[in-house]
């Protein structure tokens, strides 16, 4: 049995299409995949996220519990401010990419892909040093991302708070549609835009209230497909299929991420060990010359001989050619490598291309 | 609503066929496109093709799967939809019309009279749909 969030009755209403991601089952898309990505890209979208997890760290030794779970700083988040960081475990391997947030002095809330959200909780409890109170709050809490140019000011007119002076990854706790929630500066989708978590018993209300202000600026509800080519174009990889265990984040392209000076944490001595040693493959971004489907596990060749694989792709709607990420050898990931790609049998030639395949363009004024 | 025109042919693996003078012109239904979901890839014979019914012509790919296309008929491929190389989102638009996808010479009329009419698809869509 699939579970549901707390707006599944909303989706049916919206007539969406469904699809099973991680045990749940979520809104694939409403219309088009196309015709979302779009609204989020000129306008806004919005989206169900709640079955991603929620992780509450308390107490004197949260901090510290961060500090030694995670590889990026979490010493440089002051209250009201979160950070894009990775689990890791001892061989340096990704177990999970998450967002923490500094709610007060002594208080973290982590947001957790809904895959890895039952096994991270897991670890956490298992490595955590001293004894930090840790909490599962997916289940009270739901997840609404609303994203795109116009995702600010169609927000605005639902709340007393000032979003104009919300920096991206910060938080600020007040009143939405009436609700309280937290605002999240941050996203999936290389947009600008917000996310909102609010009590489960307020999401539909909450949705609606959001729903209506999107619409009212051309934008739209959006499905996992949506979210899926939007991050895609923004190069931004999805833990389980661009990364997981076996892959390192110096080897996927998140060396930006870990703080290897910031003392010990788990993981630390493997990935010291690799960042000397040099990685030997790397995640890059692949554009096809020719039409044909990426798909994960589909081989990369050179000169007709293997040198990688791709890890997930798709059409892109901005560009409109078919783009992808995957694994090559150190060696070939230099932009504009050529490479072809075994799209079942088909050998599609692709180059290297330097990420991400779109960039916004911030516009001023509006 | 789903549309399934009455002057077109069906067959149980969703694509259609349209009679145009001698010529057949295939596609996939409404009903197809919709289970798909966004179409993003189209793969089609090349002009000349010798087709058998029943086999394979080519592949269609939507952002979560990839579907084999099934020959309504045998016979030659006169023309294939180039415009769906670009925008193969057609096939999800106007599944009947732009979003067709292969011309053919027919090399033997029977098949096509073998071939389900709108009603009895539109029954085995309902009872597809069903299970």
């Amino acid at each position: 049995m699939a579970a549901h969030t707390p707006l599944y009755d909303a989706h049916r209403l919206l007539g969406a299409r469904w699809t099973g991601f991680a045990g749940w089952e979520m809104p694939l898309s409403y219309r088009s995949i196309a015709a979302e990505h779009r609204a989020v890209r000129e306008h806004c979208g919005l989206f169900d996220v709640s079955h991603m997890g929620e992780i509450e760290l308390s107490g004197p030794q949260a901090g510290a519990a961060c500090q030694a779970l995670m590889v990026n700083d979490v010493r440089r988040l002051g209250v009201g401010e979160g950070q894009y960081t990775l689990l890791c475990n001892d061989q340096g391997g990704v177990l999970d990419d998450l967002i923490v947030f500094r709610l007060d002095d002594q208080r973290y809330l982590l947001v957790v892909n809904a895959a890895n959200a039952t096994d991270d909780l897991a670890w956490i409890r298992e490595r955590a040093p001293g004894d930090p109170e840790i909490r599962d709050r997916s289940a009270e809490l739901a997840l609404l991302a609303l994203q795109g140019p116009d995702a600010e000011i169609a927000l605005r007119g639902l709340t007393p708070l000032d979003l104009t002076m919300l920096r991206p990854f910060a938080l600020m706790e007040g009143l939405v549609a009436g609700l309280p929630a937290v605002v999240c500066r941050t996203g999936y989708t290389g947009e600008d835009g917000f996310e909102l978590l609010v009590d489960a018993a307020a999401a539909r209300q909450l949705w609606d209230a959001v729903l209506e202000a999107a619409t009212r600026r051309d934008g739209l509800p959006c499905g996992l497909g949506a979210r899926d080519t939007l991050r895609l174009e923004a190069a931004l990889p999805l833990h389980g299929s661009d990364m997981d265990a076996s892959t390192t984040p110096l080897e996927a392209g998140l060396a930006w991420v870990v703080k290897l000076g910031k003392g010990d944490f788990v993981g630390r001595s493997a990935l010291v060990a690799q960042a000397e040693a040099g990685v030997e493959r790397r995640l890059v971004g692949i554009q096809l010359d020719e039409p044909g489907m990426p798909r994960h596990g589909y081989t990369l060749r050179r000169n007709g001989v293997t040198v990688g694989s791709i890890t997930s792709g798709t059409r892109s709607p901005t560009l409109g050619s078919f783009i992808g990420l995957g694994y090559v050898a150190a060696g070939m990931a230099a932009p504009g490598t050529p490479v072809e790609v075994d799209v079942r049998g088909r050998f599609l030639p692709a180059r290297i291309v330097a990420r991400p395949f779109y960039r916004r363009v911030k516009r001023e004024n509006r | 609503m789903m549309e399934f025109p009455e002057d077109l042919r069906y067959t149980k693996e969703h694509e259609w066929l349209r009679t145009d003078g001698t010529d057949a012109v295939v596609g996939i239904t409404d009903f197809a496109q919709d289970a798909l979901g966004d179409v993003v890839f189209v793969e089609l014979p090349a002009v000349g093709a010798q087709l058998t019914c029943g086999q394979t012509f080519g592949v269609v790919e939507s952002n979560k799967t990839v579907s084999d296309l099934f020959a309504p008929v045998s016979g030659r491929v006169l023309a294939v939809n180039q415009v769906l190389r670009d925008e193969p989102e057609l096939v999800n638009q106007d599944p009947y019309g732009a979003g067709w996808m292969i011309r053919v010479a027919p090399g033997r009329r029977e098949e096509i009279d073998s071939l389900l009419d709108a009603a009895a698809y539109r029954a085995f869509v309902a009872s597809e749909q069903k299970t």
